[in-house]
């Protein structure tokens, strides 16, 4: 093999090709560019959140609770604090904040804090000084979408409860939490010396108690947790250091990242398949040079290296500005995903990255040129004598070929797994791409076989003609449906399964439903409420009395046994955690009896247990079945119950729904709170109605379902972005290799329409031919490429998301019929380089 | 002898049908001649070269060149044998678009690794003789049919072969050029000792060769060395 003379060869062909192979550069582009941004990102992220890691807890133990902190907890930390610990509290709770000025009020989280929270990062707000001055007054801090929701504005008094505070600030960010969310929860911080006085605390509300503890030497920490940690778990503490909130959140983001790199190496692959057909057109025209080299003393592989190392070159070219783009990218990835993201991106130039992102394009450029590429090892010299002359060896006997196949595979399988969450998810990837590569791969051969066997010899000659290219020698059937298909394919399955999960965060709209919530209605307070909410016109849907327990024993066994005495024990947060029980004679429409029978007789014996009904999947949890029997802790009361029955539950439908029913004649004594469903149709009226309520009792917690809904649709507009933007390089790929594909099978149609002109045809018959065949090509890539995007799509939506697949069919149509029209006007263009000029100049162009 | 042919058959398969395209082929040329191969179209006659040639291999039979036996080659080899000894002229010319006519000159010397300033001198030269000295630096589309079949002399003779093989060279070209094109291939091959085989059905150019082997139906019908000018 000669080198220097390849290298020479290469240079010197470069030269003339620059332009005619942008379109090989342009797919490998793309595809780095996707994946060199998305890695460098997740570099970003992982770094940020290292550094951020004590900020996101904001100090260095955080203990939690659902009740008040137990004296003997506070005993453990008081020690704490005597060896030099400093301590803050937060007391997070739901409550109106009632906005005298407009009349507005809206449900917002309460945080009040005490102590120097947080040890660690800043609250920042706006004006800066305001979370220095929170404890300076009765102020409040407040999320501006809170107060974008109450029409107020800072300097504004609102109510909280029983007390009036003024609005000194707004939040900027909270180290370690997310924005994103602030739309349905919007927070409000006051120092937590006035929260007694909001006489909001009280018997039923969801209250969260968390302690933060900064230590000199974060090794404390450990030896704290580690000597009692058995005492935190009885006292049903729970706990987050700061390694563990960096660990947990890095794998979050990380996952997160993951999921659009999977659509980056998308882009990539499509840019490999561009590049194939790229190189194919390339090499086709490229014969009768290799041919004249050949017969002037070029052995096979000085041929073949030639034209390897002008691929090689473009590849890297290629590759390089995809780095750069990439790099581009990485800048701007910050901004899409800002509401995403609980840390402060600061993109830093990761050379690493950036040279795996070059090193990767140029091995994917290098192998699917070689597909191609490998045909000119194979050039006859002979073709410089005539056109006509078969290859050296049959294609499928080329040892060489298979190797690069099987290459091929084996990349896209290890890009897969690498670039996706875990492995398996990886190797269904990569199956699904295989499959669809077979399933079109066996359709194309379908239609060829169709085309001959059921030729329409009747039809007008155009028609015939373009038909007939189906099939005749050098058709580029199998070749364009592939990579059109392949394309559409691709598009389908992310247009599904981004369909579906944007389908899943809309509340279904189905008809007129509740869509005002009232809870944390004291017992004493129902009837006034009931009767306000009925003089407003207000049609109440449902008020269910909610009593909440623990588990204090289960089959007889006390709860801080089960875990250690039972051979197969429950699951350690079912039997801990907080119920919320009800009681009714009836069921609701949302369940259904699995086993067991339902209450409709009285107790058989009155002083036997109370009978209760289960759902379903936290019977598997916690291994129990009809006829079990579980004691509950009901505010310091022990009830002894057994199941009667285990109901399935349909969790989606909007309605109060319960892990528990108890039968009546239990609970009604027991302290409880109540639930209102109500639906008022009228905006105007649901404003009115939500004040008067808080007005009277303003421990009452009030969701109006319409802002809900409101905040939710910015989410999904957020998360769409995210997708759109990551998606748009598949598609722009996409495109790429759709007109790739054509332009693989318009070369060789070119020689072939000048010769119909030649003999005659006229303008519009040559066109004709030419659409007849590519609507063919494009028909079958389209039908074929969307049916297996709907499949893969269905099945990711279905087994990997586990939600409900959602087809976008007006998307797909659009799809599909975009790749048709794109395959059509390609074959369109390619005429009229042939009808424009005198059919010999295209004939000498193409043979000499 | 510089080529022997010994008992040639080539056949191809054609819609399942074995189709003999030659056949009881038996040659010698001798050294520094020029031997016209002459024929109707579909006689063979460029399948005979290509053999000849060593492009292709022959489905029976052998063929020795410059005293190698063709069949012994592998592939590779086939082409360093063609780089170091052999030179081609097509009827459709063949110059690669993308090179200079300079560059295409230069292709058969770099191939067999030379190249650098002298080469380019000798190659400027070459198209000089051809009467394109002006012209070293122009694309083939540049050129005219005449002046691309100058180019395609010039490379011939660049690897100074042994041997040439020319098809059809003029059978692209109208009467004048092609004749302009003929005296200097005629010219180059006594000038530089070359063996000269020419495949045409160009009687007047046959008539130049000191020896016109004709070709029917994928045999030799007659062998004949016609009076020189």
């Amino acid at each position: 093999m000669n080198w220097r003379f390849s290298i020479r060869m290469a240079r010197r062909e470069g030269r003339a090709s620059r332009g005619r192979l942008g379109l090989y550069v342009g797919a490998i582009t793309i595809g780095v560019g996707a994946l060199v941004a998305i890695n460098a990102y997740r570099g970003d992220l992982q770094r940020a959140v290292r550094a951020e890691s004590r900020t996101l807890l904001g100090a260095d133990l955080e203990l939690r609770s659902r009740t008040p902190f137990l004296d003997s907890l506070e005993a453990l930390v008081d020690s704490l604090v005597a060896e030099g610990a400093e301590r803050a509290r937060v007391t997070t709770l739901g409550s109106m904040v009632f906005a005298e000025a407009t009349g507005q009020t809206r449900l917002a989280q309460l945080r009040a804090v005490e102590g120097n929270y947080p040890f660690y990062g800043e609250i920042e707000t706006e004006p800066a000084d305001a979370w220095s001055q929170l404890t300076a007054g009765r102020n409040v801090i407040v999320d501006p979408a809170l107060l974008l929701y109450l029409d107020a504005a800072i300097g504004d008094s609102v109510a909280i409860g029983d007390l009036r505070f003024a609005i000194t600030g707004t939040v900027r960010s909270v180290p370690g939490e997310v924005s994103f969310f602030t739309a349905i929860g919007p927070r409000a911080f006051v120092d937590a010396r006035h929260l007694p006085g909001t006489g909001l605390v009280q018997f039923g509300s969801l209250v969260r108690y968390a302690m933060y503890l900064q230590v000199a030497d974060s090794r404390e920490v450990e030896r704290f947790l580690n000597t009692h940690n058995e005492q935190l778990q009885g006292w049903r503490i729970g706990y987050d250091t700061v390694a563990e909130r960096e660990e947990e959140l890095t794998e979050i983001l990380d996952t997160q990242a993951r999921f659009l790199g999977l659509i980056g190496l998308i882009a990539l692959l499509l840019g490999g398949i561009g590049v194939a057909s790229a190189i194919h057109v390339y090499v086709s025209s490229k014969l009768p040079t290799v041919a004249t080299l050949r017969c002037l003393g070029a052995t096979p592989s000085t041929a073949f290296t030639t034209y390897l190392l002008e691929a090689a070159a473009l590849g890297l070219a290629g590759a390089v500005l995809g780095a750069g783009l990439g790099v581009g990218i990485q800048l701007a990835l910050p901004y899409v995903l800002a509401d995403f993201l609980p840390v402060q991106i600061v993109p830093r130039f990761s050379p690493a990255v950036v040279a795996g992102g070059i090193a990767l394009g140029v091995a994917v450029a290098l192998l699917f040129a070689l597909l191609p590429l490998l045909a000119i090892r194979r050039v006859s010299p002979l073709r410089a004598l005539r056109h006509d002359v078969e290859d050296l060896g049959a294609w499928y006997r080329d040892r060489a070929r298979w190797g690069v196949v099987a290459s091929l595979i084996a990349l896209a399988v290890a890009l897969s797994i690498w670039q996706a969450p875990h492995w398996a998810a990886g190797l269904a990837f990569g199956g699904g791409v295989a499959t669809s590569i077979a399933v079109l791969w066996l359709f194309a051969l379908l239609l060829r076989r169709l085309a001959r066997r059921y030729f329409p010899r009747r039809a007008p000659y155009p028609f015939r003609q373009g038909i007939a290219n189906l099939f005749r020698p050098h058709n580029q059937t199998i070749a364009v449906t592939l990579a059109a298909g392949f394309g559409i394919f691709l598009l389908a399955t992310v247009g599904v399964v981004q369909r579906s999960l944007l389908t899943q965060l809309t509340l279904a709209d189905d008809g007129p439903r509740p869509n005002l919530v009232l809870f944390d209605v004291q017992q004493d307070q129902s009837d006034t409420v009931v009767a306000i909410l009925e003089a407003s016109g207000s049609e109440i849907r449902e008020v269910t009395p909610i009593i909440p327990a623990r588990i204090a024993a289960l089959r007889g066994i006390p709860v801080a046994d089960v875990q250690r005495e039972d051979p197969d024990p429950p699951d350690r947060w079912a039997i801990r955690r907080e119920y919320r029980h009800t009681y009714r004679d009836t069921m609701t429409a949302t369940e259904e009896l699995v086993r067991g029978t339902w209450w409709t007789e009285p107790r058989p014996a009155a002083d036997g247990p109370a009978r209760v009904s289960i759902e379903e999947d936290l019977a598997a949890e916690l291994r129990v079945d009809v006829g079990d029997r579980i004691t509950w802790d009901i505010q310091g009361v022990q009830i002894e119950t057994e199941i009667a029955s285990v109901r399935r539950v349909d969790w989606a439908r909007f309605e109060t729904n319960f892990f528990f029913v108890f039968e009546p004649g239990v609970l009604e004594s027991a302290p409880q709170t109540v639930v209102a469903l109500v639906r008022q149709p009228d905006e105007t009226l649901r404003n009115t109605v939500q004040r008067d309520v808080v007005r009277r009792f303003p421990n009452v917690s009030i969701v109006d379902l319409a802002s809900v809904q409101e905040a939710l649709d910015g989410i999904v507009s957020n998360v769409t972005l995210a997708i759109r933007f990551m998606a748009l390089f598949s598609i722009v790929t996409g495109i790429i290799v759709l007109i790739g594909a054509v332009a693989t099978s318009r070369f060789q149609r070119l020689r072939e329409s000048a010769l119909l002109r030649t003999l005659g045809a006229r303008s519009h018959q040559v066109r004709l031919v030419l659409v007849t065949e590519y609507a063919a090509l494009g028909g079958l890539a389209a039908i074929t490429g969307t049916l297996l995007g709907v499949a893969a799509g269905w099945s990711l939506v279905r087994f990997f998301f586990e939600i409900e697949a959602s087809i976008p069919v007006g998307q797909l149509i659009a799809i599909a019929g975009g790749a048709l029209a794109i395959t059509m006007a390609v074959g369109a263009t390619s005429s009229r380089d042939v009808l424009r000029q005198a059919p010999l100049s295209v004939l000498r162009r193409l043979t000499g | 002898m510089i080529i022997v042919a010994k008992n040639l058959e080539q056949t191809y398969t054609s819609g399942g049908q074995p189709l003999t395209v030659l056949a009881d082929i038996d040659l010698g040329i001798p050294a520094e001649s020029f031997v016209a191969i002459v024929g109707p179209s579909g006689s063979g006659k460029t399948t005979l070269l290509g053999l000849l040639a060593g492009l292709d291999r022959p489905s029976r039979g052998t063929v020795e060149l410059d005293g190698v036996d063709l069949a012994t080659l592998t592939e590779d080899e086939r082409a360093t044998l063609r780089a170091e000894r052999i030179g081609f002229v097509f009827q459709t010319f063949q110059l690669i678009p993308t090179l200079t006519a300079l560059e295409n000159v230069l292709v058969p010397v770099e191939l067999q690794g030379g190249g650098g300033t002298e080469a380019a001198a000798r190659a400027a030269e070459l198209l000089a003789r051809v009467g394109l000295g002006e012209r070293v630096h122009h694309y083939p589309a540049q050129l005219s049919g005449g002046e691309q079949q100058r180019v395609a002399l010039a490379r011939a003779f660049a690897n100074e072969p042994r041997i040439l093989f020319a098809d059809e060279p003029t059978g692209n070209l109208d009467a004048d050029t092609g004749g302009g094109v003929i005296d200097l291939l005629v010219n180059l091959n006594q000038e530089r000792q070359t063996t000269l085989v020419l495949v045409t059905h160009d009687q007047a150019l046959a008539d130049r060769a000191h020896r016109v082997i004709r070709l029917r139906g994928g045999r030799i019908v007659d062998d004949v060395e016609p009076a020189r000018s």
